[in-house]
């Protein structure tokens, strides 16, 4: 590969959107347009693998653009944050696509042409937002997210559809536009730059007050982190066909609002300064609430997809919870998680994705006895569902371990029984659907009733990602050194 | 003193007869005639404004000190054009609605209207 | 020849109006009318990189000097109008003899080629000129001519919003009027440079207070600020759709550079602020403009209504930045100003697409227009995300500039209200999306075809000089940051 790193780096952002017009160009031909798909994000993969390795051996890899205002650039840079979050999305991107192949054909969906479209754009803005160099090319990129993947939720144009629509983009948008618009141009003022620095941008004498009006603004305005009481949307965009909601609204979409906190707290505030600030207590809490309240409501969901929704808020709130503890365990907990929950959940989305294709059932109160039909699905729904509890052998155990340490590093007591509690929670509203899968005595569906396995592009994909989740328990050793870079360029001096 | 400035109590006083009736009536033709004082109040203003005691017509003479100033008249005459523009384009307007509604009327205008809607 | 610039900037489309009586063909005068605004467009660009360059351009007309003689004064602020109004005529233009046809009696349509130029001349002559009482005829000039052009609507209800519009406005220039001879009385100038000398020596008068209070109720009537917008929505709803997006996007902007030339740089900064509330009364009906008239605008039927509206929203973002007093604010307007312009013009021209397809802008009719008008309504959801201020689009660009200027005022509440007055645009222009693209059409409109190209070229235009100069941003701020230190007298 003769390709630059800087000029990989470039093209990671603009594949997808040069992927756009080949899918429109071939809307009439599906074969040809879902190899479009299929090959770009294999390339894109590629690519961010190729980042990987020349960013493994030292390199620094930066771009610049232009100014779009004067003395703010477009830029992008890599970092080991970015890199983690990077690999995730570009992987699960393949898969998706393999899986959105298999579903949206099954599902006989309207719109594809436009779907795929939406799709690319989307991880286009995701490749965007996890190399961004400073906080305004990432909030650029930010909203094109929500844009993009708002014909996605209301793919279907059903009047249920555009209500979930007008709840996801007025909450994506309000809170993005009111909270985190005004807290950058703040910062800006405040601080003179926006750039990304490790230990913060702030001077060290910058009055607490404002700053820490700053930080709640900016966890309030990162709604994709769906912190509550900014949640809302996230439920509402269940209405999306299946493949959204696993790629998008189980990693992509929320990922970024986590990610776009975990970097704030970490290259504009600093650990140390975050450490300090008056409401950095107060926003440990909400989070805490998040995470409990989330997991209970999640308790009393019929739907699967909207119970699955509900504990992806409650996990957000661990990673959110984990950036705002200031410790080094809780920054390295936070970034693990972002990959352990992302390979569990998207699994989960996609074992709902498949038992709504294959039995059409939505419900979890019909799924009794569905493992003798579809035993392979069931299987993979088991061991995700290990994995979000945190239990192994999944590479959730991990990630939730050094969450615990962080905790308890930054002396939490109330914060770790959190975690403890809702781990327990997250035994009572997942594991049962499995069981009685499997072991259910009144069987509501009768063997022979013509239900099968999903299509197989699907099932495929929700078995890579399973063995994804395995992979993580078992090899966490790349992750872990990621996330470990992430403290060392952070330049800790806190909670060691 | 007050009476002194006597042109100014008649521009005012113009003036507000010609805003009363554009606010208060609803015929469209009166609306115009209330615009045009209006406007005329304004013009009497400027022209007062240019006479000063004991000056003649600004023509150049022997034996004379003291002009009125011209400008004033001058500014004036665009203004009347202007205002002529105005009241003729009105009542065209006005002519055009009553072909349209059948009144000019304010308030059955605006009854039709609403009936349209 | 290039002396000459700042004069043949009016005289050039004023000499032309009449001559289209001579051109009886409706094609022709339509060629010849775009020619003439081409050239306009041609000498305000030459001018802007002559003041850019070389500093205000000083004219005497007919060699007399001033303050006898009336004076074109071209500073940045000026030259910056001059080609937003120029240019903006000229790519609307290129839609109209395709719009008219559709709207206007053709027997009309050399007069309406006369009154657009007309109009034309006017704005641009209350623009170029440096004399108070030249600035009246201009501006009765281009009123004039705009009540007419509204008149020619389609809809009856087009005779009646003109002849409220000449009610209103007459009333307002009336104001001007008045403001301007109680200052000539108290100086014994016309001339604004000379006005802004004299003027300091008087200011503690009652005289020159009354001429202050004519004149800002006067302009603020013709720039429909709110609560003296009443004029503004039927007008711009009923007119022609090509005179609504000329109007829309530049009769209002010369009635606030109007604002800014009198309060700033006629009276002087300290003279209008000092002596009068007008700053927080501007902050507080600006603010109230922008939520009165956006959620006005959330709740209307009819698609032009609803951009009506908006535009006086936006008008108040203006009010408020001009009311900070400050650079960073007088930046912020400015830049607004020109960004407003674009999306306006290419919002309405679209809508006059739509008006040439399906003969209505009723909300209700947009149903599926998506699949039928793909490009067309693809202008409208980029337009209109530009007037929410998405990034990469103009409106963002503004945004930013004037929710800093709020914060470097300390203005921390203005600045979150400014931000959330935005979301109420997320909510109308959101209703005109979701009806287009998430509905079915309806019965019997199977037949609908995307619009002729001499409509999508101007939109398209528009369209992407929004989004370019969304993106790159430096022209644009530069102009507008060079005007607004020519208003304060810093020397860049």
């Amino acid at each position: 590969m003769n390709m630059s790193l800087g000029l990989m780096l470039q093209f990671s952002i603009i594949l997808p959107l040069l992927a756009v017009i080949g899918i429109v160009l071939t809307a009439h031909k599906p074969n040809l347009r879902e190899s479009v798909s299929i090959g770009s994000s294999i390339l894109l993969f590629f690519l961010v693998i190729n980042l990987y390795i020349g960013f493994q051996q030292g390199a620094t890899i930066s771009v610049h653009w232009w100014e779009l205002i004067p003395g703010l650039p477009i830029s992008f840079s890599v970092e080991p944050l970015g890199m983690l979050f990077a690999l995730i999305a570009s992987f699960l991107w393949v898969i998706t696509t393999v899986y959105a192949i298999g579903y949206m054909r099954a599902h006989h969906e309207q719109n594809q042409t436009r779907f795929y479209a939406c799709f690319a754009i989307a991880i286009s803005s995701v490749m965007g937002i996890t190399f961004a160099d400073n906080l305004f090319t990432l909030f650029i990129f930010y909203e094109v997210l929500t844009l993009s993947t708002y014909p996605l939720v209301t793919h279907s144009g059903t009047e249920e559809a555009k209500k979930g629509g007008r709840i996801y983009l007025g909450i994506l948008i309000s809170t993005s536009v009111v909270f985190l618009l005004l807290a950058i141009i703040s910062t800006w003022f405040v601080a003179g730059t926006l750039d990304f620095k490790p230990g913060g941008i702030f001077s060290p004498d910058v009055n607490k007050t404002v700053a820490g009006t700053l930080l709640v603004l900016f966890v309030f305005g990162i709604g994709k982190a769906a912190i509550m009481p900014f949640h809302r949307w996230l439920p509402a965009a269940m209405v999306a066909p299946t493949p959204v909601s696993a790629l998008l609204h189980a990693v992509a979409v929320v990922k970024a609002g986590v990610f776009s906190i975990l970097k704030i707290c970490v290259y504009i505030f600093g650990i140390d300064l975050l450490a300090v600030l008056p409401s950095t207590q107060f926003l440990l809490y909400l989070a805490g609430a998040s995470i409990l309240l989330a997991s209970l409501v999640a308790m009393r969901q019929d739907n699967l997809k909207a119970r699955l929704a509900y504990s992806t808020v409650s996990q957000l709130g661990y990673i959110t919870m984990g950036a705002l503890l200031a410790t080094s365990s809780g920054v390295i907990g936070s970034s693990m998680h972002i990959a352990t929950h992302a390979f569990g959940k998207i699994t989960l989305f996609f074992c709902a994705g498949a038992i709504l294709v294959a039995a059409h059932k939505s419900k979890i109160s019909e799924m009794r006895g569905l493992g003798q039909q579809m035993p392979i699905t069931m299987a993979a729904f088991f061991i995700a569902s290990l994995s979000i509890i945190g239990v192994p052998p999944a590479g959730g155990t991990w990630s939730k371990w050094f969450l615990l340490m962080g905790t308890i590093e930054a002396e939490q007591m109330i914060l770790m029984s959190v975690l403890a509690i809702s781990s327990l929670l997250n035994i009572a509203y997942l594991l049962p659907i499995p069981f009685h899968a499997f072991f259910s005595g009144d069987k509501v569906t009768t063997p022979g009733s013509g239900i099968k396995e999903a299509p197989l592009p699907s099932l495929i994909a929700l078995c890579l990602t399973t063995i994804g989740c395995v992979i993580l328990f078992i090899f966490p050793q790349p992750l872990y050194e990621l996330s470990q870079a992430i403290v060392e360029s952070a330049g800790f001096t806190h909670g060691k | 003193m007050l009476l002194g400035h006597y042109n100014y109590w008649i521009v005012i006083v113009l003036m507000m007869i010609g805003f009363y009736i554009v606010i208060a009536h609803g015929n469209l033709i009166k609306k115009i005639v209330g615009l045009s004082i209006f406007q005329t109040s304004v013009f009497i203003f400027y022209i007062s404004m240019a006479k000063i005691d004991g000056g003649t017509a600004p023509i150049l003479a022997e034996g004379i000190e003291q002009y009125s100033n011209p400008l004033p008249h001058v500014l004036i005459l665009t203004a009347i054009v202007v205002g002529i523009a105005t009241t003729a384009l009105g009542l065209a307007l006005a002519v055009r609605i009553k072909e349209a509604y059948g009144s000019i009327e304010e308030e059955e205008i605006q009854n039709k209207d609403n009936l349209d809607c | 020849m290039l002396i000459h610039l700042p004069v043949l900037q009016v005289i050039i489309p004023l000499l032309a109006a009449p001559l289209c009586l001579f051109l009886t063909k409706p094609r022709l005068v339509w060629l010849f009318a775009l020619i003439v605004s081409g050239l306009a467009f041609l000498i305000s660009g030459l001018l802007l990189q002559q003041v850019m360059t070389s500093g205000t351009i000083i004219y005497d007309l007919g060699g007399w000097d001033a303050p006898w003689g009336i004076e074109y004064r071209i500073d940045r602020l000026n030259a910056f109008l001059l080609l937003i109004i120029s240019s903006i005529s000229t790519i609307v233009l290129i839609a109209a003899d395709t719009s008219i046809r559709k709207e206007i009696p053709a027997d009309h349509h050399v007069l309406f080629y006369i009154l657009y130029l007309l109009s034309l001349a006017g704005m641009l002559g209350i623009v170029a000129t440096g004399d108070a009482f030249n600035v009246f005829v201009f501006l009765e000039i281009s009123s004039l001519s705009a009540y007419a052009l509204i008149a020619l609507g389609k809809d009856r209800r087009a005779l009646w919003a003109s002849y409220q519009y000449l009610i209103m406005g007459t009333i307002g220039a009336t104001f001007i009027l008045i403001g301007i001879g109680l200052m000539y009385q108290m100086t014994g100038t016309l001339n604004m440079e000379d006005l802004s000398k004299r003027l300091p020596e008087v200011s503690q008068t009652r005289t020159v207070f009354t001429a202050f209070a004519f004149l800002i109720v006067g302009i603020c009537l013709k720039l429909a600020m709110f609560p003296l917008h009443l004029w503004l929505p039927n007008a711009y709803a009923y007119a022609p759709s090509i005179v609504t997006a000329f109007f829309a996007a530049t009769a209002t902007k010369v009635a606030i550079y109007l604002l800014i030339r009198f309060t700033i740089t006629v009276f002087g900064l300290s003279f209008s602020f000092t002596h009068f509330p007008l700053q927080l009364l501007f902050v507080v009906l600006g603010l109230v403009g922008i939520f009165v008239a956006s959620t006005v605008a959330i709740y209307q039927t009819n698609v032009k209504h609803l951009f009506a509206y908006s535009s006086i929203a936006q008008i108040g973002y203006m009010i408020v930045g001009f009311s900070m007093t400050t650079m960073a604010g007088m930046t912020a307007t400015l830049l607004h100003l020109f960004n407003h312009a674009l999306m306006k013009s290419a919002l309405f021209l679209a809508l006059g697409a739509v008006m040439y397809r399906i003969g209505t802008t009723k909300l209700t009719h947009f149903q599926g227009l998506g699949r039928q008008m793909p490009l067309t309504l693809a202008a409208i959801v980029i337009g209109g995300l530009s007037l929410i201020g998405v990034p990469l689009t103009v409106g963002f660009v503004s945004k930013w500039y004037l929710v800093m200027a709020a914060i470097e005022n300390g203005w921390w509440p203005v600045a979150a209200l400014i931000l959330l007055g935005s979301l109420l645009a997320v909510v109308y222009v959101w209703r005109i999306v979701e009806m287009a693209y998430f509905k079915p059409a309806l019965a019997g409109t199977e037949t609908i075809k995307e619009a002729p190209l001499s409509f999508l070229i101007p939109i398209w235009t528009l369209i992407l000089a929004n989004i370019y100069f969304g993106i790159d941003t430096r022209l644009s701020v530069q102009v507008a940051q060079a005007a607004s230190m020519s208003l304060f007298g810093v020397t860049p």
